[in-house]
């Protein structure tokens, strides 16, 4: 099967800057891809070139088995939801997401039905006569998504498009894109920086540092067995573990990573891993209490329940983990 | 910590006179309001519009033929004066001119102002403004009269042709009727030049920044949804742009208007209406007429900018 979107070696470079550097993926038809990182990872130059705002220094593109280089936006069937939506001011809600239909030369009456539809899609039917002006945030983000849809592209692409929304109402999003784009079967791709976001949206997620994919996998594969530190850091705030520490659990000299939930406080008589620490700080987060423990001046970071009782600062305490929850990294990174 | 906080008070007391007015200003915002725009208000209220509203007045009234003293009586006679042939022809060629300068100079100015706004960083942003405004700094009569060098028979413009062999291309364009003459310096053509010279800044200046308020991903988001280029600037970028064409385009024509220098000095002998006040009001002494020329721009801007604002050119404000 071709794939929705393939880079072959791609690189684009700014002058010095490497900010997308000998990048490689296959985007399957239909699938929900996150790419995940840091700002200045390259990720965003990345979804640039699929849209055609970039044009990659070398390497190959292609788009549904067509070569895209050199292929200019207006002539991909690809759509972009803007981060900051992108909306024409000077045009009404239903002008807004009828642009692109406008633009190919549909009709009047053929347009406005299709993009009323569109609208009735995003929930936000009977908008058309708004200006952009009049909505809230949330709103025109959901007109940006049917701007964007109404086009019927093979690929979509989402540039960080729940940045600017508050916690609950990016929560309410997250579930309509992910349903939205299982029934649509369009190819999704989204770039954020937020790890709960990518983990919880994306079919695969492709982590991105320093222009270059740090790991490419299904969330439970970067979530579980990050590659390197920066994933395991990155995503879900492993604890990263020094060779020299790893080595006295008994372990290969090498880095590893641990989760911060894989770890109890107190507890005693299993066949689990014990250390013994300091409690150096507490924070009540809610559903859990966040510990920073001090093990012979190696810190790491316990995610607790909240039914669990916790020692004071600057108390003794005792950290159990399965050996399994162990993850050892490639000793290169 | 707490030993500091015990020290100073929450609100420390401040007495000196700068401090008392500011907290004053502060509580009564509205009090220096008043006193910053009270000055400019004033002025504009007595003294632009009350001349405004003499100026009106004068145009009612008509002159008498002989013995050419002011008639106080409230009478239309002057501004169907306007309408005589003679005068009649000075409002048309006078609006044609100002229609003209004002297109030509927004089709220059857009690609210079688009560049600026779009492209233009650092030291060449700075060149752009220098480029720009540079011209301003200079005194307007040294750059017609320097104009009127450039475009007379024996100026520079003549001498390159003739070097380039060109020649020709003037004499057929000097001997085309109306626009053409004797030479450029003594044509509506050379008059023409100068305006868009002399006002080209009030032009690139408002587009530039009714450009650079146009985020650059609206431009994206056009191209993103299929529009190509020449879409994209009619249906994205012109309409936005179009407050700052108006805007320039306001400068250019009402300027153009109400010039009597640059056609007295690069031109035909025939007039434009800031020569007809000039003449009117001076050697003549017919201040009513002269008003009442005066009051056909006011007019004529007056209806531009109803018809703008009804097409729609403001509401991208």
């Amino acid at each position: 099967m071709t794939a929705a979107v393939l880079f072959e070696n791609v690189s684009r470079h700014f002058g010095a800057v490497r900010a997308v550097d000998a990048v490689n993926l296959a985007i399957a038809e239909g699938e929900f891809f996150a790419m995940l990182g840091p700002s200045g990872s390259g990720k965003t130059t990345c979804l640039r070139l699929m849209a055609g705002f970039e044009q990659p220094t070398s390497g190959h593109i292609e788009i549904f088995g067509e070569t895209a280089e050199g292929v200019p936006p207006y002539r991909r069937s690809v759509n972009t939801v803007f981060q900051d939506y992108a909306l024409f001011p000077h045009l009404s809600i239903l002008d807004n997401v009828a642009y692109g239909l406008m633009v190919k030369g549909v009709g009047k009456e053929e347009r406005r039905r299709a993009a009323e539809e569109a609208l009735a899609m995003v929930k936000l039917p009977g908008y058309g006569i708004r200006r952009p002006g009049q909505l809230s945030g949330g709103q025109r983000q959901r007109v940006a998504l049917a701007r964007a849809l109404v086009n019927k592209p093979k690929v979509l692409l989402l540039d960080e498009p729940l940045g600017a929304l508050d916690l609950k109402l990016r929560e309410q999003m997250q579930e309509e894109l992910k349903s939205l784009q299982k029934t649509l079967g369009i190819t999704f791709v989204f770039v954020t920086h937020d790890q709960g976001e990518a983990l919880s949206m994306a079919d695969r997620i492709a982590v991105f540092n320093d222009g270059r994919i740090q790991q490419l996998g299904t969330p439970e594969e970067v979530y579980k067995q990050p590659k390197t530190r920066f994933v395991a850091d990155f995503v879900g705030s492993s604890n990263v573990l020094p060779p020299e520490f790893v080595k006295q659990l008994g372990a290969a000299n090498q880095y590893a990573s641990l989760r911060p939930e894989a770890i109890t406080l107190g507890g005693s008589g299993d066949d689990r891993l014990a250390l013994d620490g300091t409690v150096l700080s507490r924070s009540f987060l809610g559903a859990a209490n966040r510990v920073l423990v001090s093990v012979n001046g190696t810190k790491i970071n316990v995610m607790s329940p909240a039914t669990t009782a916790i020692p004071a600062e600057g108390q003794p305490v005792t950290l159990r983990f399965d050996r399994a929850d162990l993850h050892l990294m490639d000793a290169a990174s | 910590m707490s030993v500091i906080a015990h020290q100073q008070p929450a609100f420390p007391d401040r007495v000196s006179l700068t401090s008392r007015v500011s907290d004053f200003l502060w509580k009564h915002p509205y009090v220096l309001l008043t006193i910053l725009l009270a000055p400019p208000l004033l002025w504009l209220g007595i003294i632009y519009l009350g001349s405004l509203i003499a100026l009106l007045l004068q145009s009612f009234f008509s002159i008498d033929d002989y013995s050419g003293l002011i008639n106080y009586e409230f009478t239309l006679a002057t501004y169907r004066q306007l309408f005589n042939e003679a005068n009649f022809d000075i409002i048309v060629r006078t609006v044609l001119m100002a229609a003209t300068v004002t297109l030509v100079s927004a089709i220059i100015a857009f690609p210079i102002a688009y560049y600026a706004a779009r492209y233009a960083r650092g030291k060449w942003k700075v060149f752009f403004y220098l480029g720009v405004m540079l011209p301003l700094w200079s005194s307007y009569l040294v750059k017609i009269y320097a104009w009127k060098l450039i475009l007379a028979k024996e100026g520079i413009l003549t001498w390159i042709l003739t070097k380039l062999n060109l020649l020709w291309l003037l004499d057929a364009w000097l001997s085309l009727p109306v626009i053409g003459g004797n030479s450029l310096s003594v044509s509506y053509t050379g008059t023409f030049i100068v305006f868009v010279y002399v006002w080209m800044p009030f032009m690139i200046l408002p587009i530039q920044a009714a450009l650079e308020r146009v985020p650059a991903n609206l431009i994206e988001a056009s191209s993103d949804l299929g529009g190509t280029p020449q879409q994209t600037f009619r249906h994205v970028l012109f309409p936005l742009a179009l407050p700052g064409i108006v805007a320039g385009s306001i400068f250019t024509f009402s300027l153009t208007l109400g010039d009597y220098i640059i056609p007295q000095i690069i031109g035909s002998s025939r007039l434009f209406i800031g020569q007809a006040v000039y003449a009117q009001q001076g050697t003549a002494g017919n201040i009513p007429l002269a008003a009442a020329f005066t009051v056909v721009p006011i007019v004529i801007m007056g209806f531009y900018l109803w018809m703008a604002k009804r097409m729609g050119a403001f509401d991208a404000l």
